[in-house]
């Protein structure tokens, strides 16, 4: 197998992420566990992207993979962290395989509304079921990697975090390339000239779904391990918007840009937060327009302009 | 082949100076703060919402009473026995945290308020879900941890062996019980009952405690009409209508906020308060707001003795004092809690045994706090459930009159129910309790 | 079957209040292809602005309902052309011909800071501003109160519809908008000022939106946050009734009203579901809304 230089940039920034951890302090290490796992969610918006498609729902895997891992351990008394995860990401399959079929028949802003509208479905869903605490949601019971408790849950879920986000983008990476990966991107310049090439695009943009779902899922699954709480609010639209945001902000240059584009975010909101905590939304909007408004195909744009420039 | 790794290379080398310059902005503005913390100064979170629907009627106000409160106490200007310097004598740093943007990222923030501002204590938290998800946290982090107005009855269901986390604040199921004592005590034959509640776990929880102990107290009631519109949804023409249509004769409601507000203006303008008496758990809040826009004999409540049901004595004439100085009006439910949680901070930290002048550890104000009784803006306060972590104390009901001569709303026949009579024992939950039509309940 | 007639009334009036909110959105985007999030903003900085207005007048407690009624108005026009302008000429036009999401997000943004930005002008207590509201009266019908304040918003609504069908179809302004919308590049090509007729255009459609807010401002307690609240019910109501449609939007809000009206006097358990639900059936039979038009596809 070879590599190519993102693989290999991302072996590097994996480890040097992991040595960090034993340095850096605790909130730092909590901080970035959060930003890779909702970069995961990212990278479900930016896959759809690539096919033109613009999900303003993708809360809705986010939020089924954070109460698979709640309900898994609240009911079925599951401990292990890795079955919790793969119990989200199972679940978030057979729904997006379900959704799939009724969504991928729509396009641009009318898929967008009508994602939004399912995960507001399942948003009321969640707030009418008192069983599972309404609105409040319910605590993550204590888990370990494989049977629970975990004796450092911080640093667990930091580096399960941190190897699921670095094989899934490993993956992605490949992925984008792939037959499957290209003809994403060409439905999305064209979708006629790709059915004249005799390939079906729905089917193509339907299992793009599908994995897009997965992947926010697990994201959902290690939120929701890390921070020890879900709420229906993880299915509301401005989550999901929060994730079209971020998406926005790294552009779907590279594997990378999600994850950097997470962190940029979580940093300039938790600096915003503190520093102007009674005009932090106002900080972090200027600062993002200020990211769209110069660098338009986002933050990764820094790290690849000069390559474009080489080809045009 | 040459120009393709020239590329890697020049990526590569971008990439690292990227992240490494990311990596020395965080640590540099995190030493930064690490210095600001290491002041000698007793550094106190305070997390409310500054932003969003919960602002205006609870988190500011709450922000402002802490401001008046920590102010104060640096001064060493409040009245005894919380006549001392700050906290056990020393100066109090409050920073402030909007809590705004829902658990996950509340999580995020008090993991950075302790270990990146090195905070001693933390006061703060309205929303429910935060409170539940701060719990363990605060538990892990081992940070004393006060919630002064969160309501949910779960708080130390779920988390059944507290240490550092205490709640100055009632439990919501108090506010309920509280109000069907009151409507069983002033307007016993009423029969037909409504209810307006946001469809959230509040609106929900609230309706479950009003309606099951109406059924154990007031057995003759009916339940004619239930609503539960969308949280912050603001018009309620036709759950207006629909509660005309069914006459009740009471509706309750524990609507909040801006929604409360609205909904009181839009049913008195169309007359459905005319023939029904509303019933508004946290009606208080709107007090100086309400003028000749709400009926005369609306129930109004304060979720405990707070607020204008604070009881007179020297710490709140001071608090009120000093509060309606500062920002031309009474201080609400909100800033009495508020204060209530601070005062019971300083309270146990300074009987924590600790060297005066020195910042006490968390371990010994925590002892010093479970179970402790201590004077308060809102009389005498009680840590008598969940092993000494949660308040017990008496909560007020009243009707609302408008006195036009003077432009102030104000209060009549109010009556107050003492804490062991509306607050389930230890080991109970308030569902059960309720349900067992209130087992060992004294009633004054 | 009163409360039939409780649903058709309180359902005419709340799509009424839905229209007035989407009519502002459904023509922004028709004809620039901008998903406006700020359109929140709008709403809630009509609302205050309104309700400090309305505060001012009735500072010495005397005033005239009517008058006040044409005050909101008068205050949702200067706040709309006011804010509408510093938005587009200070921002937006630098933007336009860019990607569709990259907007919404440019004015998700806006959203955030102007969020900011009404809570350094105006604070975050609540402002009241019920005097054209209770002045008004009410009236029964069926055995019910009725707010005429309420009642009235049908007319405003119908009154608003109007101007903006009869502005598009039949003024000359109208038909190079209707141009623009078609095909925005014949259109330029044509001679047609493309930029100024986007300018004309958001001024309106933010003037709608502070006008909503203002009209709405008397019957609510005007807090921060309003806006956030009701723009996905605008987004879900135009996209329903067809994207860039008037006609459209009427439909959708009268649908979603009736429905809304519909569940909380029969089932009220289903009310949070409403919209999203009609949403759904809506684009699952009709993909492109009620009154959305199917482009060919581009080869």
């Amino acid at each position: 197998m070879r590599f190519d230089k993102t693989e290999i940039a991302l072996l590097g920034v994996g480890v040097a992420l992991a040595i960090s951890g034993l340095l850096a302090p605790g909130w730092l290490i909590f901080l970035l566990t959060v930003a890779l796992a909702k970069g995961l969610v990212v990278q479900g918006v930016v896959m759809q992207m690539r096919a033109g498609m613009v999900s303003f729902g993708q809360g809705l895997f986010y939020c089924v993979g954070g109460y698979a891992v709640g309900m898994g351990g609240q009911f079925l008394g599951v401990s292990s962290a890795v079955l919790l995860l793969v119990l989200g990401v199972a679940a978030a399959a057979v729904l997006a395989m379900v959704l799939g079929l009724l969504l991928t028949r729509y396009r641009e802003i009318f898929f967008a509304m009508l994602s939004l509208a399912f995960s507001m479905i399942l948003y009321g869903v969640l707030v009418k079921g008192q069983a599972l605490g309404s609105t409040d949601g319910f605590n993550v019971h204590s888990w370990g990697l494989f049977s629970g408790p975990a004796s450092n849950p911080t640093m667990t879920i930091f580096y399960l975090t941190l190897a699921c986000a670095a094989v899934v983008a490993f993956f992605l990476h490949r992925y984008t390339r792939s037959g499957v990966g290209v003809v994403c991107e060409a439905t999305r310049e064209n979708e006629v000239r790709v059915e004249y090439l005799g390939l079906s695009p729905r089917w193509i943009l339907y299992a793009n779904y599908v994995v897009a779902a997965v992947v926010s899922a697990l994201g959902g699954g290690l939120t929701a391990l890390a921070a020890g709480h879900v709420d229906p609010e993880m299915a509301y639209w401005t989550t999901s918007g929060e994730f079209v945001f971020i998406a926005i902000l790294g552009g779907t240059g590279s594997v990378f840009a999600p994850f950097l584009a997470a962190l940029v975010f979580a940093l300039v909101r938790t600096y915003a937060i503190e520093l102007v905590p009674n005009g932090w939304q106002m900080i972090l909007g200027i600062t993002l327009l200020v990211i769209i408004v110069f660098l338009p195909k986002g933050l990764w744009s820094l790290f690849s302009r000069k390559k474009e420039g080489a080809h045009s | 082949m040459k120009t393709v790794s020239t590329h890697a290379t020049t990526f590569a080398r971008r990439l690292s100076a990227g992240v490494a310059a990311l990596a020395i902005t965080a640590s540099a503005l995190a030493a930064g703060t690490a210095q600001a913390a290491e002041n000698g100064k007793f550094r106190l979170g305070i997390v409310t919402f500054l932003s969003g629907p919960a602002a205006g009627p609870f988190g500011v106000p709450s922000a402002n009473a802490a401001k008046v409160v920590v102010d104060a106490l640096n001064a060493g200007k409040l009245p005894a026995p919380y006549n001392t310097i700050g906290i056990n004598g020393v100066e109090i740093e409050p920073v402030l945290i909007d809590e705004a943007g829902g658990a996950t990222k509340q999580v995020e923030e008090f993991r950075n308020l302790v270990e990146r501002q090195k905070v001693d204590a933390v006061v703060g938290y309205i929303s429910s879900g935060d409170c539940l998800a701060i719990a363990p946290v605060a538990e892990e982090l081992k940070t004393l941890t006060v919630f002064y107005d969160c309501g949910t009855s779960r708080l130390f269901v779920d988390n059944k062996n507290p240490q550092y986390v205490f709640r100055t604040g009632l439990d919501a199921a108090v506010d309920n019980i509280g109000a069907v004592r009151y409507l069983a005590a002033t307007h016993p034959d009423v029969t037909r009952i409504a209810g307006i509640q946001q469809n959230y776990a509040w609106g929900q929880d609230s309706w479950n405690d009003f309606t099951q102990s109406l059924k154990q107290v007031m057995p003759k009631t009916q339940m004619v009409q239930e609503q539960f519109p969308k949280v912050f949804q603001g018009q309620y023409g036709a759950e207006i209508s629909a509660l005309s249509v069914a006459r009740p004769q009471v509706v309750h409601s524990s609507f909040w906020g801006g929604d409360m507000e609205a909904f009181v203006l839009q049913a008195n303008a169309r007359g459905l308060l005319d023939d029904a008496i509303a019933l508004l758990t946290c009606g208080e809040s709107a007090i100086d707001r309400y003028k000749d826009q709400a009926p005369n004999g609306m129930i109004i409540g304060a979720r405990g003795p707070f607020g204008a049901f604070a009881p007179e004595n020297e710490l709140n004439t001071w608090f009120k004092t000093t509060y309606s100085g500062a920002f031309t009006m009474a201080p609400t439910y909100p800033a009495t809690k508020m204060a209530h949680a601070i005062l019971g901070l300083k309270y146990a930290a300074e009987k924590a045994g600790a060297k005066p002048g020195s910042v006490p550890a968390s371990d010994a104000i925590a002892k010093a706090f479970a179970g402790a009784t201590f004077p308060s803006v809102s009389g005498t306060a009680t840590m008598a459930r969940a092993n000494g972590h949660q308040n017990v104390q008496e909560i007020g009901y009243g009707e609302y009159v408008y006195d036009s001569k003077a432009e102030k709303g104000t209060l009549r026949n109010v009556k107050t129910f003492s804490g062991d009579c509306v607050t389930p024992p230890d080991g109970t939950t308030s569902d059960e309790w309720i349900k067992a039509d209130f087992p060992g309940a004294k009633c004054n | 079957m009163q409360s039939l007639f409780a649903v058709f009334i309180d359902g005419a009036i709340y799509a009424s209040w839905l229209f007035l909110v989407a009519a502002g959105l459904t023509v922004i985007y028709g004809v620039m292809r901008i998903l406006n999030m700020a359109h929140g903003s709008f709403y809630a900085i009509g609302a205050y602005s309104a309700a400090s207005m309305i505060g001012w007048y009735f500072a010495d407690g005397s005033g005239n309902a009517w008058v006040s009624f044409l005050l909101l108005i008068v205050c949702a026009l200067a706040a709309g052309l006011v804010v509408g302008t510093i938005i587009e000429r200070g921002l937006l036009r630098y933007m336009y011909g860019r990607d569709e999401i990259l907007m919404v997000i440019i004015t998700y943004a806006l959203l955030l800071i102007l969020e900011d930005v009404m809570k350094i002008v105006w604070g975050v207590s609540p402002y009241f501003a019920y005097q054209p509201y209770t002045a008004l009266g009410r009236v029964s019908m069926m055995g019910l109160k009725m707010s005429t304040y309420d009642l009235m918003l049908i007319g405003v609504a119908i009154v608003v519809g109007g101007a903006l069908y009869a502005w598009l179809e039949r003024t000359t302004l109208g038909k190079i908008l209707r141009a623009v919308i078609h095909d925005r590049e014949v259109a330029s090509a044509m001679g047609v000022n493309v930029a100024k007729m986007f300018t004309i255009t958001f001024l309106v459609g933010a003037t709608l939106g502070t006008l909503a807010g203002a009209l709405t401002a008397p019957a609510i307690s005007v807090v921060p946050g309003i806006g956030v609240e009701v723009i996905v019910l605008a987004f879900a109501v135009v996209v329903v009734g067809g994207l860039g449609s008037i006609e459209g939007a009427a439909a959708g809000a009268l649908l979603v009203g009736l429905c809304r009206a519909a569940a909380v006097h029969y089932a009220p358990e289903f009310e949070l579901f409403v919209i999203y639900g009609v949403m759904s059936l809506v684009l699952a039979v009709r993909p492109q809304g009620l009154f959305g038009r199917t482009l060919a596809r581009k080869i």
